[in-house]
């Protein structure tokens, strides 16, 4: 473009920052999805620290290594932290397939776009089936907004001696905290697998071949690393601590 | 999109930018978060309950933990290491404000638990 006869024209105006090209060197729908993500960080973080906030201030709290002991399916009691590993196992490794497509479409390989899309898909897919599994078992153990299992079954979540009354409040906190931030964190993972549906019927379509950059699949793959990155966070907060 | 001009993928390209993940790279980062995971379930399954170390330790180790995988997933796999210092520090700054809000709460939860005892 005329960047040539302006450098000409004017040699003091050639810092990042005196217009006429990203200062971040990045492109504008690339920077965008940043800052999208800058803003969700900020919605998740909202969620998360007043969970942490409720949790603080809760004299007890259902014991992690007591609620998520079971695999659903196969086995129902003492196999604490089994299955939410299989399920971050299976997000990281769905992170790695996208970069690895990311990869693949700077050597402009399209077929090696393809099959590492797929691949991350069928992950986000795994994911969100492992979490509807979660959620039905917890469901049926009488968890759900605003409802908790019977005062019997609530004892067993709890390590020591709690009053019910405070096992029946911090029951419904956990309730309703569990499901609203993996819920939305689920929400987000759905989202991406949408999204990289769409992109990688772009793919074969050949849109980016014809555009000459595979500029999109790296878009979406922030947005999936960013779900990944969350759930690094869900994780650490809800199964852990 | 059609604003992506071509005169800004020439840039993208002819930069290198990219030169930073390597396919020998990306599986080093997947080794890495592989391993903080699996430290992470060593502590919570083995060394906590079986040496009694009180959740006051194991929490901080945790967190600790967990913004390791945080940066090895942003910088590498989001590639932020790799961009502009600029751009770096448009997305992290703000995020700095979230631990004023961590502040913020932690500190108020302690009120709100003297009210309800």
């Amino acid at each position: 473009m005329s960047t040539a006869v302006a450098e000409q024209v004017d040699e003091v105006k050639s810092t990042p920052w005196s217009g006429g090209r990203s200062p971040f060197n990045v492109e504008y729908g690339k920077m965008m999805m940043w800052f999208f993500l800058l803003s969700d960080a900020f919605t998740f973080s909202t969620l998360l620290i007043s969970y942490g906030a409720l949790r603080f201030s809760a004299p007890t709290w259902p014991a992690p290594s007591l609620v998520f002991q079971s695999f659903p399916g196969l086995i129902e009691h003492g196999a604490p932290l089994v299955f939410v590993g299989l399920m971050t196992l299976i997000l990281i490794l769905s992170s790695v397939t996208m970069v690895l497509a990311v990869e693949a479409g700077h050597r402009n390989a399209k077929k090696e776009v393809v099959w590492w899309m797929i691949g991350t898909i069928i992950g986000g897919l795994m994911f969100l089936g492992c979490q509807a599994m979660e959620w039905t078992h917890l469901h049926s153990e009488g968890f759900w907004w605003g409802s908790i299992p019977t005062a019997e079954k609530l004892k067993e979540f709890f390590i020591g001696n709690v009053p019910a009354a405070q096992q029946a409040m911090t029951g419904h906190q956990f309730a309703n905290l569990f499901f609203t931030i993996t819920g939305f964190h689920g929400f987000h993972v759905f989202s991406g697998v949408v999204i990289n549906i769409i992109i990688t019927i772009n793919v074969l379509i050949g849109t980016y071949a014809k555009r000459g950059s595979y500029l999109m699949v790296e878009k979406v793959g922030l947005y999936w690393h960013f779900v990944d990155l969350v759930w690094v966070f869900v994780f650490t907060f809800f199964y852990l601590v | 999109m059609s604003s992506e001009t071509s005169d800004i993928h020439a840039e993208h390209a002819g930069h290198g930018e990219h030169e930073g993940m390597t396919k020998k790279k990306i599986y080093k980062v997947l080794y890495i978060l592989l391993g903080i995971t699996s430290i992470e379930f060593l502590i919570a399954l083995y060394i906590g309950p079986h040496y009694h170390i009180s959740s006051h330790w194991i929490n901080p180790i945790y967190i600790v933990l967990t913004l390791f995988k945080a940066f090895y997933i942003v910088g590498y796999f989001m590639h932020l290491k790799f961009e502009k210092l600029d751009m770096a520090l448009a997305i992290i700054v703000p995020v700095l404000f979230i631990i004023g809000l961590i502040l913020v709460l932690t500190n108020e939860s302690h009120y709100w638990i003297d009210l309800r005892l």
